[in-house]
């Protein structure tokens, strides 16, 4: 008895960190963070230094991953690359999750016509292949990295908005809820006291995904031109350079290619992994 | 509610998304921080051409005013014309559009004829090598870089091994089929030219791989959890009572019934599948709306990026549309819930 009750009381741990799938998602990010922290530290030349003696050398001992059509070293712009890649999931889903979450909680809690206005315009934006509205975007504004963002923040906020205001339509009629409007609490602070912390968890959830899905965006946009310009080193930029030597050079592609993929695969992992923490019912079935 | 008070209700929403379609596409284009008519005339137009040119596209008038020409416009299919190749911009995504549908087709096609069985494989084989080798490659196949993808196919298959063509439609040695539906591989079929036809399946094979995997991943993921729902579920239990093999059961029995989820999920990846056309097109060469999408935004042709993305906007709520019913006529559950 005294055993089993020792056995229960032993603090499980929390299911994502039981998962060594999503641990490892964490620690890539870990890892790349500070990677793109200590990046001046870290990287071993100039990102941006030209070295034409040395144009597309393979990887070697010098260069480890070689150097581009301009003689500049791979690896270094691999590494400011990661600072950009970060950026940009942190700054885009910041922006759309505050946007989508304010006008989720709006129409969640207030009903009526302004909660159809608002979800018709959601409706809206989810009715655009994402990154063909976001080439739209960023085209007209003039591509750079921070229009990117504005515009791949522009198509990712509904999501924020829809899983917000679901949430709400469930919460508002808890006894909680009602209680607190009982003792005479103001809407504005049930709904930011007592609902916006409720909704949190699924809003994590999303947001690892999006931070995965903004740097493939990101990415794309640089790649055909309304992204990040050259000559910054970012991970798009550096493939859409690389194109031309895809058959002879093809490490100037392949390794930041690489780094996307292990980027927006780590936030996947770690995404699956609060998913199933929040709904055990999902465990294993993602 | 009976279908056709859904049918009449979702149509009614379809509407209103396409006015609010409407609204933002003209927003858009009027962001751009140049002067349309000086981007359509050139920097040595004079001030009489440019006047003239906004006197005939309404440049000149009041906002909402421009907007009401716009749409009045849009509803007669006068989506204005092409800066970049000087013709009507719904001219252009006529001749653009076929190419664009039979890559998107052929990856939907070969996303669910692998997504579907690498669903139901992993599902029945939960947590051994098959199930890990389909999560594996389903994790990959949703966080690959498209364009990234398809630069390391043509390195690969054409580049080192020469198997397959790196780029275009069909070999520049054969003739394009004679124009019929603007697939290739069915025109030539129609004109049983079948040089032309394999011609096209080999140039289609590498981009619609690349345009297809991350639709397949998606696809797979959800077959997966939805058959390991289903082969918990009594009915399932009960054909196995009776005896039944298990490839019975589980082709017959839960895939089947696991198949309702995932054709929503098919719906979805249509607008990925759109979007993904972008990138594929431009490294594949591939003359489709993608491509045309990507140098008229380059060249600020906004008449023409606007046609896209409306076009785009309309496809994808018309798929949504079409799913939606079809999953009211394949579950009465919902109809009638």
């Amino acid at each position: 008895m005294a055993e089993a009750l020792a056995t229960s009381a032993r603090p499980r741990r929390p299911a994502w960190q039981r998962s060594p799938l999503t641990v490892g998602g964490l620690a890539l990010i870990v890892l790349l963070a500070l990677i793109a922290l200590s990046a001046p530290l870290l990287a071993p030349a100039d990102p941006l230094k030209q070295v034409l003696s040395t144009r597309l050398e393979p990887p070697s001992a010098g260069n480890w991953l070689g150097t581009d059509q301009l003689g500049r070293d791979v690896l270094s712009r691999m590494i400011y690359g990661a600072r950009i890649s970060l950026l940009i999931g942190i700054v885009v889903v910041g922006l759309a999750a505050t946007v989508g979450t304010t006008i989720g909680l709006v129409a969640g809690y207030a009903g009526g016509w302004l909660d159809e206005g608002l979800m018709r315009l959601t409706d809206v934006f989810f009715a655009f292949p994402a990154l063909i509205l976001a080439m739209a975007i960023s085209g007209a504004l003039g591509p750079s990295l921070t229009n990117a963002m504005i515009a791949i923040a522009v198509v990712t906020w509904p999501v924020y908005a829809r899983l917000v205001r679901a949430q709400v339509l469930s919460l508002r009629e808890r006894e909680y809820v009602e209680a607190a409007r009982g003792l005479g609490a103001s809407a504005e602070r049930i709904v930011l006291r007592h609902i916006l912390p409720n909704t949190l968890a699924p809003l994590l959830v999303q947001a690892s995904f999006d931070m995965g899905g903004a740097i493939l965006s990101a990415a794309g946009l640089s790649f055909i031109g309304f992204g990040t310009q050259p000559p910054t080193a970012e991970w798009g930029v550096m493939i859409s350079e690389g194109r031309n030597y895809i058959a002879t050079q093809p490490w100037l592609s392949l390794f930041p290619g690489l780094a996307i993929l292990f980027t927006v695969a780590a936030f996947n992992l770690i995404g699956d992994g609060l998913r199933d923490a929040l709904d055990p019912r999902l465990r294993g079935t993602g | 509610m009976t279908l056709l008070s859904y049918l009449l209700r979702r149509l009614a929403g379809f509407a209103a998304v396409m006015v609010g379609i409407s609204i933002i596409t003209f927003g858009i284009s009027h962001l751009v921080p140049t002067d349309p008519a000086v981007v359509a005339l050139g920097d040595h137009a004079t001030d009489a051409q440019i006047e003239a040119f906004r006197e005939k596209y309404g440049l000149n008038k009041p906002v909402p005013e421009q907007y009401w020409i716009y749409v009045t416009n849009l509803m007669q299919g006068d989506l204005g014309i092409s800066l970049r190749t000087r013709r009507p911009v719904a001219d252009d995504l006529l001749a653009f559009f076929p190419a664009t549908f039979e890559l998107s087709l052929t990856a939907l096609i070969l996303s669910i004829l692998i997504g579907i069985p690498a669903g139901v494989v992993s599902a029945t084989a939960r947590n051994r090598l098959p199930d890990h080798i389909v999560r594996i490659l389903s994790l990959i196949g949703g966080s690959v870089p498209i364009f990234w993808l398809g630069l390391i196919l043509i390195g690969f298959f054409y580049g080192q091994l020469g198997w397959l063509p790196g780029g275009a439609r069909i070999d520049k040695f054969i003739p394009s089929p004679p124009m019929v539906t603007g697939l290739f591989t069915v025109d030539s079929l129609l004109a049983g030219n079948y040089k032309a036809f394999w011609s096209s399946i080999h140039h289609l094979f590498l981009p619609a791989l690349a345009l297809g995997y991350f639709s397949t991943a998606i696809i797979a993921r959800m077959m997966r959890s939805s058959m390991l729902e289903v082969l918990n579920q009594q009915f399932v239990l009960a054909a196995r009572a009776k005896g039944l093999s298990q490839g019975l059961v589980v082709w017959r029995h839960a895939a089947r019934n696991a198949l309702i989820p995932t054709v929503t999920t098919i719906g979805v990846t249509f607008g990925s599948l759109l979007s993904g056309a972008v990138l594929t097109e431009t490294i594949f060469s591939w003359p489709g709306l993608g491509r045309y999408a990507t140098n008229s935004a380059i060249n600020l042709d906004f008449p023409a990026v606007m046609g896209v993305t409306l076009l785009a906007a309309l496809v994808y709520t018309f798929m949504n549309l079409i799913v939606d019913v079809g999953y009211q006529w394949l579950d009465p559950r919902i109809r009638n819930g």
